[in-house]
């Protein structure tokens, strides 16, 4: 469990990057940030790790001020994935994912034993162990990217715009991974992105920020879309603008999902049944169960999610 | 020509002493570059004393530094020893610059992936920043080795045997082979140092060949990713 206790951070050229911000991550869970630039949500993952100290106020982990804690050892026991993977470009996959457990004193042999295992976790084929990361695609060193965080075997994995770099289909394939693996795994996971619909798809809790480190909303997906706490909130997830409200449309070619803007949404899962039809007068209740995760609406339009025809 | 076939010998024992008084200073240069770059790299305040200081040095001119080096470090003031100490200062001036812009050109996502998994900040340098820099230090490096076989001919001035030596000789007693066979000796010097360095590079650094090629090679769970 992760708990900032009214943490604010202040950078040396005044800007107020987080303010007085309290919250409770829980433990085996994936927790969201999710908010435009200047929302705070890096700083905020960053404190977790200590890569940036908090101004005032504190962040504990199970219960320890990690105020105390010596920012290089605790930062070894956390797993950290970044945007661009943040490879290191002179070492080959294999020695990326071995890296930090050979720091904390692993023998390099079991590091590199483990870290073909994990290779197989996160789905790349053996065969890239001894390729340079320049020598991936982007979704592969992403892969990579995952691998080397869980390498320690953390409890907690820091996630920053993980999958922000990847073109849409990619995502949605490194999304699907992702919530494998923590159907597998099971970590704390702080996940940090501009994209609600990918906070939804993967955030148990989602926490809606608003600039300067400001809660807008906190909870689980379903509760966030189903009641915006305000306008912001209601702007942010699309609600306002009926993106979230769907209807079915008939088509020469079938049956389509179109939101309020007319936009393609996806289809009904089971194809174009006559009871299926019969659903688009119940479509406006998709507001109010908008089970993201596992519904037949996944999602809300964007290609990367609910328009995937496979 | 003939000149040249008959004094063979005379060339090789005169390209070995320039080896001896070149190579010293170009590696001499690159370990005290490293700490002094490093300094320059990291703390602003630093930066620029250093950076000015070093440079000063460069425009000192040599012959009054061959001259003023053996009261400061108390050598004889025909030993080879200042040649060697002067050439290094000069590689320094060089050098300090490049290891300063060369750390600095480490991509910043690299450098802040390598903090937060955990890279102590020694541990970080040595095995993150250091060997990133690698590629512009050599370029640096290979300046220096070249500019330094250049500058050690001087040394045939203060007495210092080098290939030098086949300069003032042959003006001196008018053999104009002699001098051409300096010149040439000195090029073919550079140039040899400068491969080996070259080839130095990328054994040590491998990565670099490896050309980026986003290759689409084989990953198992493309489908079960989506199912």
């Amino acid at each position: 469990m992760i708990e900032f206790h009214s943490v604010t951070k202040r950078f040396p050229d005044g800007t107020v990057a987080v303010d007085g911000f309290s919250l409770v991550l829980p433990s085996r869970k994936t927790t969201v940030l999710v908010g435009t630039s200047g929302s705070g949500k890096t700083t905020l993952l960053r404190m977790i790790n200590r890569m940036v100290d908090p101004t005032s106020g504190s962040i504990e982990i199970d219960g320890a001020d990690i105020g105390t804690l010596e920012p290089v050892k605790l930062r070894r026991g956390i797993g950290y994935v970044m945007q661009n993977s943040g490879l290191l470009p002179h070492r080959k996959v294999i020695d990326n994912v071995a890296t930090v457990p050979m720091l904390s004193g692993i023998p390099k042999k079991r590091a590199r034993t483990e870290a073909l295992q994990l290779l197989d976790t996160v789905g790349l084929d053996r065969s890239l162990a001894n390729r340079y990361p320049s020598q991936l695609s982007g979704g592969q060193q992403q892969r990579v990217g995952v691998a080397r965080g869980l390498a320690v075997n953390p409890n907690i994995l820091l996630m920053d715009e993980p999958f922000g770099a990847v073109d849409p289909i990619v995502r949605a394939e490194l999304q699907q991974e992702l919530l494998r693996l923590q159907r597998e795994l099971g970590k704390t996971v702080v996940f940090v992105t501009h994209d609600i619909d990918e906070a939804f798809l993967l955030g148990d809790q989602v926490v809606i920020l608003r600039t300067g480190g400001l809660i807008a909303q906190v909870g689980s997906p379903a509760e966030i879309l189903a009641n915006p706490a305000d306008d912001f909130v209601a702007t942010f997830v699309g609600a306002d603008r009926g993106k979230r409200v769907l209807h079915l449309e008939s088509h020469s070619d079938g049956d389509v999902l179109v939101d309020a803007d007319g936009r393609l949404a996806g289809v009904l899962a089971g194809g174009t049944s006559p009871s299926a039809a019969a659903g688009a007068k119940a479509a406006p209740e998709e507001k109010a169960a908008p089970e993201v995760k596992a519904g037949p609406f996944a999602g809300s339009g964007a290609p990367a999610q609910g328009g995937d025809p496979r | 020509m003939t000149w040249i076939w008959s004094n063979l010998d005379l060339i090789w024992d005169r390209t070995l002493d320039h080896v001896v008084l070149s190579v010293p200073p170009i590696i001499l240069s690159f370990l005290l570059a490293v700490p002094l770059g490093w300094l320059a790299y990291r703390f602003r305040v630093g930066r620029g004393i250093i950076l000015s200081g070093v440079g000063l040095l460069y425009a000192v001119p040599s012959l009054p530094l061959f001259i003023v080096l053996p009261f400061i470090v108390g050598t004889t003031v025909r030993s080879p020893l200042n040649l060697i100490i002067a050439l290094t200062l000069y590689g320094v001036a060089l050098m300090v610059r490049v290891v300063a812009d060369g750390l600095a050109s480490v991509d910043r996502n690299v450098r802040q992936s390598a903090m937060a998994v955990g890279f102590s900040e020694w541990t970080q340098f040595w095995r993150v920043e250091f060997p990133l820099a690698g590629p512009v230090l050599l370029a640096g490096l290979r300046v220096v080795a070249v500019s330094t076989v250049s500058l050690a001919t001087v040394g045939a001035v203060i007495g210092a045997q080098s290939l030098g030596s086949l300069f003032t000789d042959g003006f001196q007693r008018g053999i104009q082979a002699e001098i051409i066979a300096g010149i040439i000796a000195t090029v073919v010097l550079a140039l040899a140092l400068d491969g080996a360095l070259v080839l130095l590079g990328r054994l040590l650094m491998p990565w670099t060949r490896s050309a980026p090629s986003a290759a689409r090679a084989p990953m198992r769970s493309d489908k079960e990713a989506v199912a």
